[in-house]
């Protein structure tokens, strides 16, 4: 899950990383009073999940409480590439003497955490590693052995951070990794990591993906769950406990394993059409699951058909079947089914299905993946 | 011969008195494996349909002289339980657990590697493993693999994804291709075995003749299994990469199948692959078409 930089800075405040007095508003009157408890000059922040804020207007100073109403009021509502700005951060406005950059993430081919530091920040770290990988310093971290003071301290040296900022940027990586491991981050970053001329490190920005699978340890994360951005399918998905995502075509897909169901997606466009959606009902498609299924992607206006592609190792064809039988008694579909079964018992779900009395208008059953695929996108088109 | 896993070998599994432990764990029976004994805290003194059960590995281990362990249990549970296997001796684990947070991964990863250097972690996320006729250690439907032949050509399977890696073993048994071990990597990002952990066995496995490889978007595996094949493998291999289609910074479904950055695209992976002398299908079906060919000219 990927934090809003308002949630991300709570959270570093949660492990004594400074950042900025602050508050999120909704709307200009509370934008008024958060400017008020930070102190003038603030800081005006559209509160979205892409890059690019600042350069599309996102980002304003305001030093009275007339520009903060006329900067919220802009930037509530202002679309920023597609993404629809509902909430905004007013935060006390820092002065900046230098910007850093700091971030904590897993290398999935070391096997290793690793810290990317560099003496160049504010700007996008890729951009930085095009033009000069040398100011990247890259630190692999053993997960077991963990990041001592000594050894952030020889990663600030090695960045090039100015001397008098040295203490503070290290000091700050320890409670950063903390933060990453103890927090169950997926990534923490911060950008810019900035220098006051008082001498004070603080966050400017946060940027912080939570690991799904640690949510049972963190009940805190409940809050950040609720401003998720989910899109009205991805709502109806998530209550029913599917793993969905919407996408854009018009055939739908339900398919049985991660793995699976992106194949039908890919299986899908070679043939020439677009998915609607990534399904993937996992091991036990029985009538409840896979009706729940089916009413999210009838939920979909732009499904043309549905492609089922169910293959039974430990699930079973004939339950499959009696599970789709069961759930268009139970919804009355936009679009028709084709549906490709194989693996355990495919023949008796076939049967199954073929003597379940559905015409032919409503579900088609197909022998392999290819077949059905082409099936599907067909009755896509015609439409 | 097979990789891994074969008659031999003796498997525990921890977890064994619950839903899914026993289910799999009985089938795993079923299908030849020797399933000699199971594990769970204070229930020692019990069985599942003839199974018994002991509080600890070690004393399993004592009792039975298991050498691999298959782990059914919750995600909480599981760092605690590869870590118990792996001190109580036993050399191959597969935890088929879904939800281990990565941070756990990365934790029993280094410890194993500290440690247990002599161990091998199988998953968390993974299908589990089959030697056909051999040894079935997870959830695979063990009637779906094609059993090795004597005079070959046989194929070995490693793949990331469980429904693939089913749909690879089924149409290789449609096309009466031999198996001789399927191994499911799983999709996490810290996975204990990877693809060129497999591939340099299955390199050096006299019964193997040719690879199935399945990788998915996301990381680098792939990247790195292509280099290893440059160097190292010289059997004839086929390949399938799931997600071509799939959106950048969209997790598709595992924890680890996510395109971020420009990086883990199925295409860069693809040319990886291809570079280094892989044949490369489009879909499952193409790729065991392609595997067909190979064995046909072996």
């Amino acid at each position: 899950m990927d934090l809003f930089e308002y949630q991300g800075k709570q959270y570093f405040a949660r492990y004594n990383i400074p950042v900025s007095a602050g508050g999120v508003a909704l709307t200009v009157e509370q934008a008024v009073e958060q400017a008020e408890l930070a102190k003038y000059p603030v800081v005006i922040k559209a509160q979205v999940q892409v890059g690019g804020r600042g350069k599309a207007g996102g980002i304003k100073l305001a030093n009275n409480v007339d520009e903060v109403r006329t900067h919220a009021k802009n930037i509530l509502g202002m679309d920023i590439k597609g993404h629809i700005v509902k909430r905004i951060w007013v935060e006390h406005a820092s002065d900046i003497a230098e910007e850093y950059y700091a971030s904590f993430t897993l290398d999935r081919s070391a096997k290793r955490h690793l810290l990317m530091l560099s003496a160049q920040g504010g700007v996008e770290i890729e951009h930085v590693a095009v033009v000069d990988p040398t100011a990247i310093v890259k630190l692999h971290i053993n997960p077991v052995e963990g990041l001592s003071l000594e050894t952030a301290r020889r990663a600030v040296v090695d960045a090039r951070i100015s001397e008098k900022a040295q203490d503070g940027v290290a000091a700050m990586l320890v409670k950063l990794y903390e933060c990453f491991t103890k927090g169950d981050c997926d990534l923490a970053e911060i950008n810019p990591l900035i220098l006051k001329p008082n001498g004070e490190v603080h966050a400017l920005d946060a940027k912080v993906t939570l690991d799904d699978n640690a949510a049972f340890r963190h009940p805190e994360w409940d809050e950040y769950r609720a401003t998720e951005e989910l899109d009205e399918r991805e709502k109806l998905a998530r209550e029913k406990n599917l793993q969905y995502i919407g996408l854009d075509g018009t055939v739908g897909i339900i398919a049985n394993g991660a793995g699976l169901a992106m194949s039908t997606l890919d299986v899908v466009n070679q043939v020439g059409g677009k998915a609607a959606n990534f399904l993937d009902i996992g091991g036990g498609a029985n009538a409840e699951l896979m009706t729940s299924a089916l009413e999210v992607i009838n939920s979909d206006a732009k499904v043309k058909s549905i492609f089922i592609n169910i293959f039974g190792g430990i699930t079973r064809g004939d339950e499959v079947a009696k599970g789709i039988v069961e759930a268009m008694k139970r919804v009355k579909l936009r679009a028709p089914i084709v549906i490709r079964l194989d693996g355990t018992n495919a023949t008796e779900g076939r049967e199954i299905l073929a003597n379940a009395g559905i015409p032919e208008s409503q579900l088609i059953s197909r022998s392999t993946m290819l077949e059905a695929a082409r099936n599907a996108v067909e009755i896509a088109g015609k439409k | 011969m097979a990789i891994f896993v074969n008659e031999k070998t003796k498997v525990l599994v921890q977890g064994l008195t619950g839903g899914q432990g026993r289910f799999h764990g009985l089938r795993n029976r079923d299908y030849g494996t020797q399933v000699v004994a199971g594990v769970t805290p204070g229930k020692a003194g019990q069985d599942v349909d003839g199974i018994p059960i002991f509080d600890t590995v070690e004393s399993a281990v004592a009792a039975t002289g298991a050498t691999a362990s298959f782990i059914s249990v919750p995600p909480k549970a599981s760092p605690a339980a590869i870590l118990e296997a792996a001190r109580a001796g036993i050399g191959f684990i597969v935890c088929i657990t879904e939800g281990v947070p990565a941070q756990d991964e990365a934790r029993v990863f280094a410890t194993l590697q500290r440690d247990f250097p002599k161990t091998r972690l199988l998953g968390p996320n993974c299908p589990g493993i089959i030697s056909p006729g051999k040894c079935n250690i997870g959830i695979t439907a063990g009637e779906i693999a094609a059993l090795p032949t004597a005079s070959g050509p046989n194929v070995g399977i490693v793949s990331r994804s469980g429904t693939l890696t089913y749909q690879a073993l089924y149409e290789l048994k449609q096309r009466n291709i031999g198996v001789s071990t399927c191994v499911g990597i799983g999709g996490d990002p810290v996975p204990g075995t990877s693809f060129v952990d497999c591939l340099a066995e299955f390199q050096s496995d006299p019964e193997t003749h040719a690879i199935i490889m399945i990788g998915e978007i996301g990381g680098t595996a792939e990247e790195e299994a292509a280099e290893f094949i440059m160097a190292h493998v010289t059997k004839p291999m086929s390949a399938y990469i799931a997600g071509v289609t799939a959106p950048a910074g969209k997790k598709m479904g595992h924890a680890g199948a996510i395109v971020s950055g420009g990086k883990g695209t199925a295409q860069g992976k693809m040319d990886a692959l291809r570079d280094a002398g892989v044949k490369v299908g489009l879909n499952p079906t193409e790729a065991c078409e392609l595997m067909a060919q190979i064995v046909a000219s072996l």
